[in-house]
């Protein structure tokens, strides 16, 4: 390695004229890409300094080894030539080194192929992220209508899927989605029955956890919990089957037999959720329910048919369906923003990645979104 | 391929009737001075050629030439960015979408990968378009399924799912599906690439066959230069560079006359892509 770093400097450039019109680039020495490559610029000072050259050839004499080191300087020079419209004479070089140059300039550059860096400011990139989103936005609302007007097609029956799939996405978001759903919901309640059981009881007021949890499940959380594990589970999954399904021009195949994917692919997907989620949530609200009575039993000392009845007192069946009906909602937003991002999904295997992770991201987002607008309308509503 | 399809046949084993694109009529496909273009980036400016009955017309170009992306032009996947193609006397690009989705049910597409339907049988995947188009019944579309697998070497298969055959196999079995409604026109994208030299060969059979046969039109874009010169009756060359088609007419007449130094070297150069060929005039 010592060796190596203190060994031979890289290959030697220099000029000199043969007349006062031509310049004469010599190399000497060898010319390897791993000790460093002299810059092209050095032949353009060159070929700025009076008297100007009006021809460029070469002197390679001294030259030892090369490899790629050499062939990128003499790229550079002879785009350097091309743009100064600069003859120069290649033929004093190794056979191999033209040879190379040759090839390597024998298809030309195809425009616009090459993509511009982009050097904006600050403000232009937020102002294009901002139109991004909102583009984003609009393209979301958009696909949402073409789904509502595919839906009401279904109702009047003349929307086409096969009922199989139907099937398979409502097992896909429904029992299969139970285990998680049952741990995470249970959790969740644990979570809140231990939050709300410090504060309560310095007040001797333990009982009310169960008010405290039964309210937060069936308002929101449960509906919440149940539409973020969804997200993640099956929106992503949609993304993923319908991204693959464009990758491969099943999509394509589709479309030009007359058969629109939309309804196809999507109604069932979408209907599969919107029927599921609600049903998911209920569970759920019983899970963070069970969660709370088990901390109620073993660390506040109530009860579980104590608790079970306070909560029964606490909670009111409006609070229940409205859980109920945000989650419907939830549902067709993730299924939605799934079913979206397969479409985009670009034409390669990595893109469908993507598209998964956004559908996530994206249903996310927009179940927030509509959580904190709902917690406004049934606020208005007093509700 | 295991059964050689000598007779292939409608379903209900008359010769088909050819209704939408009659031999009296206008040619079944013409294109008018289409302009393909991906956003501000423009692939092909003033393509104009025309498809007549019973052609087996043959898109060729080097890789990235945009053979695909004139495919799905005329399968109306893309919109133009000018200009317009035609279907007989009914003009595709600027039709009613009732009427375009009409004129799609005489068209049978094989994608290059076969895009078949995984969560589907390939009984499931032929019998689908036969459903959706037809009043069978669900014994009748099953038979058509198996007939139709059958005529493309597929007999027995009928349960399989797509994961289960072969790359080549899938091919043909995206060849049953793109035969189910006995189409006018047949598009195939690329049919041979990553097929054995045998298996291209034999599809190339099967493909005038179902010219001979079927009475169909054919589109397909090639570059496996023995398939181009053993179906091809009409071509058009697409060039990436000059972002034009240079070459229009017969292959085997564009090997004999064409005086085009780039459509000369890629007819010449053994299935080598033509942007490879063209670097050694270049
Ligand atoms: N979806 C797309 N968006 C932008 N450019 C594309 C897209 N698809 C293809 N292209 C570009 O169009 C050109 C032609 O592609 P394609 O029609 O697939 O070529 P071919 O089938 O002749 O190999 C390529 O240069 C490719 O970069
Ligand atoms: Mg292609």
């Amino acid at each position: 390695m010592q060796a190596l770093k203190q060994s031979q400097p890289s290959g030697e450039l220099s000029f000199a004229r043969s007349d006062n019109s031509t310049l004469v680039v010599r190399l000497a020495g060898d010319w390897h890409l791993r000790r460093g490559l002299p810059e092209p610029d050095l032949v353009l000072k060159q070929l700025d300094t009076a008297p100007k050259p009006v021809r460029l050839t070469f002197d390679a004499a001294g030259l030892g080894d090369w490899d790629s080191g050499l062939l990128t300087f003499l790229m550079g020079v002879s785009e350097i030539c091309h743009k100064r419209n600069l003859p120069a004479d290649w033929s004093p070089l190794p056979e191999g080194v033209r040879g190379l140059i040759q090839l390597a300039e024998a298809v030309p550059e195809k425009l616009g192929a090459r993509h511009e860096a982009s050097h904006a400011t600050f403000i232009e990139e937020l102002g294009q992220a901002t139109i991004l989103y909102a583009r984003g936005l609009q393209e979301f609302l958009r696909f949402l209508g073409e789904v509502a007007i595919a839906f009401a097609m279904l109702c009047v029956g003349k929307a086409r899927f096969r009922r199989v799939d139907l099937m398979i996405a409502i097992q896909d978001c429904g029992a299969s989605a139970f285990g998680i759903i049952t741990l995470v919901s249970f959790l969740v309640g644990v979570i809140l029955a231990f939050m709300g059981a410090v504060q309560l009881q310095q007040f001797g007021a333990a009982i009310y956890v169960a008010d405290l949890v039964g309210i937060a499940m069936s308002r929101d959380m449960g509906a919440m919990m149940t539409a973020i594990i969804m997200a993640g589970r099956t929106g992503a999954a949609f993304a993923a089957q319908l991204g693959s399904m464009k990758v491969t021009q099943e999509i394509d195949a589709l479309t030009t037999m007359g058969i629109s994917p939309l309804e196809f692919l999507v109604l069932p997907r979408v209907l599969a959720l919107f029927l599921m989620i609600p049903l998911l949530c209920v569970y759920a609200d019983c899970l963070g329910v069970a969660g709370g009575a088990f901390v109620g039993a073993t660390m506040l000392h109530i009860s579980v048919g104590t608790y079970i009845r306070e909560t029964a007192n606490a909670v009111t069946l409006t609070e229940i369906l409205g859980g109920v009906f945000k989650a419907a909602v939830y549902g067709v937003i993730i299924g939605v923003a799934g079913c979206l991002r397969g479409f985009q999904c670009g034409d390669s295997s990595s893109a469908v990645g993507d598209a998964a992770t956004s559908a996530v991201v994206t249903g996310i987002v927009y179940v927030i979104v509509a959580c904190g607008m709902f917690a406004f309308i049934f606020n208005l509503l007093g509700l | 391929m295991a059964t050689t399809p000598s007779s292939i046949k409608s379903s209900d084993g008359k010769r088909l009737s050819r209704v939408k694109f009659p031999k009296e009529g206008p040619p079944p496909i013409t294109v008018k001075n289409l302009t393909m273009a991906y956003g501000t980036f423009v692939l092909m400016k003033d393509i104009n050629f025309t498809v007549n009955h019973g052609d087996i017309f043959i898109i060729m170009g080097g890789s990235g030439s945009g053979k695909s992306t004139l495919l799905r032009h005329l399968l109306g996947l893309i919109v133009p960015a000018e200009g317009e193609v035609w279907y007989g006397d009914f003009n595709f690009t600027r039709g009613e979408p009732l009427e375009r989705e009409a004129m799609l049910r005489y068209f049978g597409v094989l994608y290059q990968s076969g895009a078949l339907w995984n969560s589907m049988t390939l009984a499931e995947n032929v019998g689908l378009p036969l459903g959706e188009f037809t009043d069978l019944s669900d014994a009748e579309i099953r038979e058509v399924a198996a007939l139709k697998l059958a005529l493309v070497g597929l007999k027995g298969f009928e349960d399989y799912y797509p994961s289960q055959i072969s790359g080549g196999m899938k091919k043909r079995a995206g060849l049953a599906r793109a035969i189910a409604l006995d189409p006018e026109i047949l598009f195939f994208d690329e049919p041979s690439s990553g097929l054995d030299p045998i298996s291209s060969r034999l599809l190339d059979d099967l493909i005038l066959e179902l010219r001979d046969n079927l009475g169909a039109t054919i589109v397909v874009v090639s570059h496996e230069l023995a398939s181009i010169f053993a179906i091809g009756n009409n071509s058009v060359f697409l060039d990436a560079e000059s972002r034009a088609m240079i070459a229009h007419g017969d292959p085997k007449d564009l090997l004999a006359h064409c005086t085009d130094q780039r459509v000369k070297t890629f007819l010449t150069r053994g299935g080598k892509d033509a942007d490879k060929s063209a670097r050694n005039h270049g």
